[in-house]
This record gives C-alpha cells, sequence and structure tokens, in this order.
C-alpha cells in the first residue's frame, strides 16, 4: 500500500510541481535518497559554532539544523511540528497536563545518532542539563528558566516539570533552540570546559545530514546521515552552506549567476531586489511575520540634566501629551515608505503591534485615527494643542521647541525610511534631527554607551521587533511598568518607551493567568490596540520573514517565520 | 651588521609591548558587544547574555585582561574565540593558505610585470609604450579595488559566465582539473590586485630610473663605449633598484594580513576577510591578534628592507 502511493505521488509530481508554484504551497513529494546532487546554499553571515547552545545568532543555529534536531519544529502556521517527538504532547493526547504544569514527550523509537549509538531520553534530559547549567553559560538557558526539572520516564518518554502552570508547553525542546546535543559527545565538556568540546565544530546529530567539513565564517558541508530514519530522505546527496561577503552577493548568487539554490535573509534595497529577481534564475521566499518595524515615542526627557537622561521619573516636554503623540503618528506615512523602500517585497505598511498570527492580528487599528495619514488633521492636533509656529516656521510652546532626535541602526533601508518620516513631520512644523548608530552598539547592553536601545537617548527610535513564538505574552511584557529601563536597573528591560498604563498592566495580568486560546488572542488584540491607540509605539511596517531567495527549480520549501529557514531541510528537492 | 640585527630586534621587543598596549585599549573601548545579535530576542534575556560574556572573561578588569592576553602571546597563544570558542591560532592557520595563494601570486606577478615596464617607461620616456603604461598606471590606481571587482563579477561571472563568482576554499590543487579550477576561481581577484599593486610600483620604477638616468656615472659607462643594454642593465638599474627593493619588502607583511576589499567582495576566506567578520561579531580575541601579527610583521620587515639596503648597498654602513 505504500509502496503504490509513493509510485502514485511520484507520478504526479511532474505535473502538479514542474509549473513555477507560490513557494511552500506544495507538499513535499516523495524523493529517492541521495537521487539529487549538491544543494548549495549562501548564508552571508558566516557560521562559527555548530553546537546552538552555544550559538551567537541565527546564521550558527541555521548551519547546525541539517545535523541536529528538536524534538518538536515549529511550523509556519506556528503550531509545534514532530522531529524527534513520536507525536507533538497536547491535552487532548494526555501529553500536557491539565493543570499546565508538565509535559510528557514520547519519543520517535529506534532513532540513531549518526555514529550508531541510539538516542534515548538520556540525551534530552542531558541536553537541559547542559543548557541550565550556569557555568557552561549557554546562550539558550532562558528556555530553562521556568523549568523545575526534566525526567527520564523511560527509554523514549521524557517529562517536563515546569515551576508553574504554563500556557506554552513547549517552550524547551522545540525550534531552533531546542535542538539536542548528544550526551556521550558532550558530558565531559561542561562548565569552563564547554570551550574545548570537538563537538562544537562536528556534533554528532541524528538529522538527515551529517557534517563533513566545517570552516568557521567559510564553509560547512554535508553528506547523507545514512542512519536517518527516513529512508527515502533527503534528496541531495550533499550540502554545502557558503558565507559570502554581504546579501547583495548572496542575492546574486541565487537570483543572477545561479551559484547558489538557496540564499538567506536577502536584506538588499528592495529596488535592487527586484531588478535582480528579473534574472530569472531565482525567486524570492517570503512568508508573513511577527516582526514589525516600529517607531518608538520615548515618554520620559532624553534632555534632563545629568544623571536624570531618559530616567522613567522624568517626563518629556511633549510627548507626555497624547494629541502631540497622535499628530506624529497621523504624519506618518507608512504606505509611502512601504512603497519607496520596501517596494512591495519584504513587507506591506501595517498599523498594528502583534502581526503574524491572523488569529491575534487585530482587525480594529484600520478605523483608527491614529492610523490614517493625515497632515492636515495632525496640524490641527498641534494647533489646538498650543503649539504655535514660530518665524523660524518650528513650533514652540512655553520656550520649548518642538525638536527631535530620530534614531536608528546603520541600514540602508532604514536612513531611506528615516528620510520618508523626517519629510512628513517637518511639514508639521517639527525640527527633525536624524541619528544613525552602528547595529552592534545600538542594541548592545554595554552600561557605557550612551547610543543603545534601552538608554534612549532621543526622542524617537526606529527598529523591527518580534515576538519568538507564536504566543505574544512574552513580547507584550515589553510594555508593562516592570520592564522599564534606568540607570539604576543598569538599563535592563524591554520597555523602552517608559510606558506605565496600570490598565495595559492589568491586561498584562490577565494574560498571564489565562489558559483559554480564544481569550488569550482576544486579549492580545486589546493589548494591542491599546498600545497604537495610546500611540506608545508607531507600528510602520510588518516585514516578512524569511524573505529568502531560491532558484526556480528547487522545491519542498516551507517559509517560516518561526524557525530556521533549514527547518525542513530534509524534504527539499529539485 | 650581526651586532646591528640584534640590536633593532632588541628595540622591537618594547616597540611591540607598546603597540600592544594601543591595540588592546582602543578595541577594549570600543563599543560593541558579542552578544548583540541577541539583544532583541526575548529568549536570550539580558542576565544570559551577561552570564556568556561573563565565561568569555569579559567581565574582569581591563587589566587583567591585558595581562593574560600578552601573557599568552608571549607564549604563542592567542586565546579563544568568542565566535568559534575555538583558538584563534587555528582559525588564522586555517585561513592563511587562502590569503597566500591569491596575494602571494598577485604580488609576485605585480613585482615581474612592473620592473620591467617601469624601465622601459623611463628609458623610452614620452613614447607610445610610456603613455600606455602611464595611463594604465593611473587607472590602476586611481580606480578603487572595489569598483574593478565588481566590474569584473559582472562582466566574466554575471554576464559571461566565464569565472566562478564564488570562491571555494575547499579546492585541492591535486590534478590538472583542480588546478583549473583554481586557477578559474583565483584569476578574477589577483587581476584585481594585480592592477593595483603593479601600478603603484610601475610609477615608483620609473621615477627612479629617470632619477639615475642623468647621473654622471651613466655618461661615463657611455663614454666609456659601453652598449646601451649593459649600461642600462648594470648600472642605472642596479642603483634604481635599490630603493625599489625597500618597497618591496615593506609590502610583503600585507600578503599576509589579506586584502581586505577584495576578499570580501570575491568571498575568499583569507585573514582580511576573517578581520572584517570578525570586527562585524565583536570578535576581539580574532581581530587583537590579526592586527598584532601585521604590526609584528611590519616591524619585521622594516627590518629586513634596512638589511637589504646595505647588502645592495655598499654605500651604507651599519654600525
Amino acid at each position: 500500500m505504500a509502496a503504490t502511493l509513493a509510485v502514485s505521488a511520484c507520478a504526479q509530481q511532474p505535473s502538479g510541481g514542474g509549473a513555477t508554484t507560490a513557494p511552500g504551497t506544495q507538499a513535499p513529494a516523495t524523493t529517492t535518497r541521495g537521487a539529487g546532487g549538491e544543494l548549495r546554499l549562501v548564508w552571508w553571515q558566516g557560521p562559527t559554532i555548530l553546537n546552538p547552545h552555544l550559538s551567537q545568532g541565527t546564521k550558527d543555529y541555521d548551519a547546525a539544523r541539517p545535523i541536529l534536531e528538536p524534538l518538536a519544529a515549529i511550523g509556519p502556521d506556528g503550531k509545534p511540528v514532530a522531529m524527534l517527538a513520536e507525536e507533538v504532547p497536547t491535552q487532548a493526547n494526555g501529553g500536557v497536563s491539565s493543570d499546565g504544569k508538565t509535559v510528557t514527550w514520547k519519543l520517535k523509537k529506534g532513532v540513531k545518532w549518526s555514529d550508531g549509538s541510539d538516542f534515548t531520553a538520556d540525551d534530552v534530559v542531558f541536553t537541559h542539563k547542559y543548557m541550565a547549567d550556569a557555568a557552561t553559560a549557554a546562550t539558550t538557558s532562558g528556555n530553562t528558566k521556568n523549568v523545575e526539572s526534566v525526567t527520564k520516564v523511560d527509554a523514549t518518554t521524557v517529562k517536563v516539570t515546569f515551576k508553574a502552570a504554563t500556557v506554552n508547553p513547549y517552550q524547551i525542546f522545540t525550534g531552533p533552540q531546542g535542538m539536542i546535543i548528544q550526551q556521550k559527545q558532550f558530558q565531559d565538556f561542561m562548565g569552563a570546559k564547554a570551550k574545548d568540546a570537538p563537538g562544537n565544530t562536528a556534533p554528532i546529530g541524528t538529522g538527515a545530514y551529517k557534517l563533513t567539513q566545517f570552516k568557521s565564517n567559510d564553509v560547512v558541508t554535508y553528506e547523507i546521515n545514512t542512519l536517518y530514519r527516513d529512508a527515502s530522505k533527503p534528496y541531495f546527496k550533499t550540502v554545502t552552506l557558503k558565507t559570502t561577503a554581504a546579501a547583495d552577493a548572496s542575492a546574486r548568487a541565487v537570483l543572477q549567476t545561479g551559484d547558489a539554490d538557496y540564499a538567506w535573509n536577502l536584506q538588499v534595497p528592495a529596488a535592487t531586489l527586484k531588478q535582480m529577481s528579473e534574472g530569472g534564475r531565482g525567486e524570492l521566499v517570503t512568508s508573513p511575520s511577527s516582526n514589525v518595524e516600529r517607531l518608538l515615542i520615548n515618554r520620559a526627557d532624553p534632555r534632563a540634566p545629568g544623571d536624570a537622561r531618559s530616567e522613567p521619573n522624568t517626563k518629556h516636554p511633549f510627548f507626555s501629551d497624547l494629541n502631540v503623540r497622535k499628530a506624529f503618528a497621523m504624519a506618518t506615512n507608512r504606505k509611502a515608505v512601504a512603497d519607496a523602500v520596501y517596494a512591495g517585497l519584504t513587507g506591506g505598511p501595517t498599523c498594528n503591534i502583534v502581526e503574524g498570527v491572523p488569529a491575534m492580528t487585530s482587525k480594529n487599528t484600520a478605523n483608527m485615527d491614529v492610523c490614517k495619514f493625515d497632515l492636515a488633521q495632525a496640524n490641527k492636533l498641534l494647533d489646538d494643542a498650543g503649539w504655535a509656529k514660530g518665524a523660524d516656521g518650528i513650533r514652540a510652546k512655553g520656550g520649548v521647541k518642538m525638536e527631535v532626535v530620530f534614531q536608528t541602526t546603520v541600514n540602508a533601508v532604514r536612513q531611506a525610511t528615516q528620510a520618508v518620516i523626517k519629510a512628513d513631520w517637518e511639514k508639521l512644523g517639527v525640527k527633525v534631527e536624524l541619528k544613525s548608530i552602528d547595529a552592534g552598539v545600538f542594541f548592545s547592553s554595554d552600561v557605557a554607551n550612551p547610543d543603545t536601545a534601552a538608554k534612549f537617548f532621543a526622542d524617537v527610535e526606529m527598529f523591527t521587533n518580534n515576538s519568538s513564538e507564536p504566543d505574544y505574552q512574552v513580547y507584550l511584557a515589553n510594555w508593562i511598568t516592570d520592564e522599564i529601563p534606568s540607570k539604576a536597573k543598569q538599563w535592563r528591560g524591554g520597555n523602552y518607551e517608559r510606558y506605565s498604563n496600570p490598565a495595559y498592566d492589568a491586561l498584562f495580568k490577565e494574560l498571564t493567568g489565562t489558559m483559554d486560546p480564544a481569550k488569550r488572542a482576544e486579549l492580545t488584540i486589546k493589548m494591542n490596540d491599546l498600545l497604537v491607540s495610546d500611540v506608545v509605539v508607531i507600528p510602520v511596517i510588518a516585514r516578512t520573514q524569511p524573505t529568502s531567495g531560491k532558484a526556480k527549480d528547487l522545491k519542498g520549501i516551507k517559509p517560516n517565520p518561526w524557525d530556521s529557514d533549514l527547518w525542513n531541510v530534509f524534504e527539499w528537492s529539485k | 651588521m650581526g651586532r646591528y640585527i640584534l640590536r633593532r630586534l632588541l628595540i622591537s621587543i618594547p616597540t611591540l609591548f607598546v603597540i600592544s598596549a594601543v591595540l588592546f585599549t582602543i578595541l577594549a573601548l570600543a563599543p560593541g558587544d558579542p552578544m548583540a545579535q541577541f539583544a532583541l530576542n526575548p529568549e536570550v534575556p539580558p542576565e544570559v547574555r551577561e552570564r556568556v560574556k561573563a565565561s568569555l572573561g569579559l567581565d574582569q578588569p581591563l587589566h587583567i585582561r591585558y595581562a593574560k592576553w600578552i601573557g599568552g602571546i608571549v607564549t604563542g597563544d592567542f586565546g579563544f574565540s568568542f565566535a568559534t570558542r575555538g583558538p584563534v591560532t587555528d582559525l588564522i592557520v586555517q585561513r592563511l593558505p587562502n590569503t597566500l595563494l591569491v596575494l602571494g601570486v598577485a604580488y609576485t606577478i605585480s613585482v615581474l610585470i612592473a620592473i620591467p615596464i617601469g624601465i622601459i617607461s623611463a628609458v623610452k620616456r614620452y613614447s607610445l609604450f610610456d603613455y600606455g603604461a602611464t595611463t594604465l598606471a593611473f587607472v590602476g590606481i586611481s580606480v578603487p579595488t572595489f569598483f574593478t571587482g565588481l566590474l569584473l563579477i559582472i562582466v566574466f561571472a554575471v554576464k559571461l559566465k566565464w569565472f566562478p563568482f564564488l570562491y571555494d576554499s575547499r579546492v585541492v590543487v591535486s590534478d590538472l582539473n583542480t588546478l583549473g579550477q583554481q586557477i578559474r576561481q583565483s584569476i578574477m581577484p589577483i587581476t584585481v590586485l594585480t592592477l593595483f599593486n603593479a601600478a603603484q610600483l610601475t610609477r615608483y620604477v620609473r621615477a627612479e630610473m629617470l632619477e639615475n638616468l642623468p647621473q654622471d656615472y651613466v655618461r661615463t659607462a657611455r663614454a666609456k663605449g659601453l652598449h646601451e643594454r649593459p649600461v642600462i642593465a648594470r648600472h642605472v638599474l642596479r642603483n634604481s633598484l635599490i630603493p625599489v627593493v625597500t618597497l618591496i619588502a615593506l609590502g610583503v607583511p600585507t600578503i599576509f594580513t589579506g586584502a581586505i576589499i577584495t576578499e570580501q567582495i570575491f568571498a575568499i576566506p583569507g585573514i582580511g576577510h576573517l578581520l572584517v567578520k570578525s570586527i562585524f561579531n565583536t570578535d576581539t580575541p580574532v581581530v587583537l591578534a590579526i592586527t598584532f601579527l601585521f604590526a609584528a610583521l611590519v616591524v619585521f620587515f622594516n627590518l629586513v628592507a634596512d638589511v637589504l639596503y646595505a647588502v645592495l648597498d655598499p654605500r651604507i654602513r651599519y654600525s
């Protein structure tokens, strides 16, 4: 029966998959292991380590993914897809306890590591131990924060106990941060010795591929793991992941020269991308995501003297007035930004701060005043608020001039966006000073540097943030009062706007105590609407993720905003 | 001479110490965070990032970090990379062959073509050849390598598809086939670098030759009845080459440290490529190692140049 199915699927394949179809919509064809040649991938950030738990960024998770697997991947719709797990535990199948405190993972039976040894519950238990060990300082240790214990029930069953009831039972062992490493290979390399582990550059895995060569920041090559559990996969005999100099080189390789089959994260100006994709060799792979490019409005005073700069107890001279904030929001032309800068390829206009999961995306914001571009109305709001234009055309009130410093990172796309927004804001009679800061500094937690996003020594700042999981609780915590950074807190906390609203805090508290998905979605939308209507942030662009490129004949790619680009590389084919 | 070399070597020790202290301080004070990639990732909270930075030794005061680092250097240990968690030396050793292969060949070719062109240009001054060589040299000097590089890529890789666009460091020359592959993938970067290096060198050789040609000793040689060829080759050239040799020797360190821009454009995984990626990743130990090695090579080849000077020019005596 299985054979018949395979044959018929094969026979249908050419007619169904021969024409260019929208990427990702098509079911993977039944393939023959090793029937394809080399799969050539290009990443413009080079992988430097293949142990995901010591990773320094997405690039490392991606490079490890063909080799190592989590218990479950996070699928394109945000729902877990079983990988090493036999099935995804849910309350329905008894895998998640009714109090939401324990999760029991049943592992696939008979899975082998590429060195021939058995994959068992011990490896999962060990992976947790490795991640949680303070001296090892794993970058994935945040996943273990709510975990009380991980215990082995039997050889193929693992029980995760959380410290408290959780709404997200999949917060450990899933997605890029949840890859399982082999106990045998890493058990002697914890703590200070973690850096000496040979497995850091040559991990043994359970995935469809195993490593043949790794040169940091240069090239990673893989070949088929002959012990991989699905005998018909993978299709490609070898995989090469090459580091290019920059995103435009990657784009050229996949779209113009055909030197690559898949190129990660094509962050190049959309106009260039459009021109290159007319080359005919490749096409873009995109998917709606939770990435929102937003403007943050500072509630504290960045010009306060001395140590009081942007301290939460200071008040911004004009952004503390809702009408002024509204005026700025209404003078922000997100459609113009989308057209001019993103060219409709890599993002579209949005007025929501929560994007990516349809059930949780608000439809109310479209009708809000603050979401409509209306310069006349914005000017009127400022007139009514008592901000009169002076002889120099700049509005002032009580000796305070309406001057804003608008900062973001050094990035061609961002500077173009800044220019569009500045032009409109200046029509309001506002003096706008643009500032761009190196991303390494802007996003750093360097307490000594005045230019970090957390210190926010400016009036407006812009960047993209996203929810790393399809549940928005952790993301929405970025606007609660407890998260406000200050000098005393060493500028820690995600509430860069210094927004403090008891109503929002109460909604958040309600969210943390709610288990019902429908109710959670409703609360999420409510919180989104509050943040937008109160002009805490001005959402500008809903960005796509991934924004990658693929050769026209490459099949099986399912663009996924929640997990690695290579999450299903085992089912890619040509 | 031996004493001179010894003295110069001893002087270079404090020099390198000062250089190391300056480099270390500048990089330690420079902004940047090896964990910056995770700054907005809620799955990597600030306390985790701090813990990771502490595990990299970044929580210690500056002078202790410097003492540890310099202590390692003295014993030949450049520490471990923040990004790979492996020894920095391994990374450099892995990349050196690529750099040497491309830059070394380019440098040799530039020297081999620049000297004859410079000589002919000087001897046949204001001839058609001289004008041609001068024009080419000015093009080579004034057009930046990133432009010639991109131009070659667009013409030969994108349009004509003669050469591969991405350099493959895995090619090991073992037979004619792999040799061809290696030549095909290195021909564009080598051309770019040769044009740039040769242009500068040609001008220099020409200028030196022109300075020596009207000298009295040349007239004497000609008056003795020597043919023009031995006059040029044996007398003018030898004297003109003395400063050129110095220039060539001083350029050698750049072969080891890589051509930052050219390596970036062609994705050649050499030392320059490593340096740029490490700067972006705030992988300070790697940046320090490369910049310090470069400083050491410059100091060393300055000495080599001075010694060569004495060997080539009997008038110069060090004591």
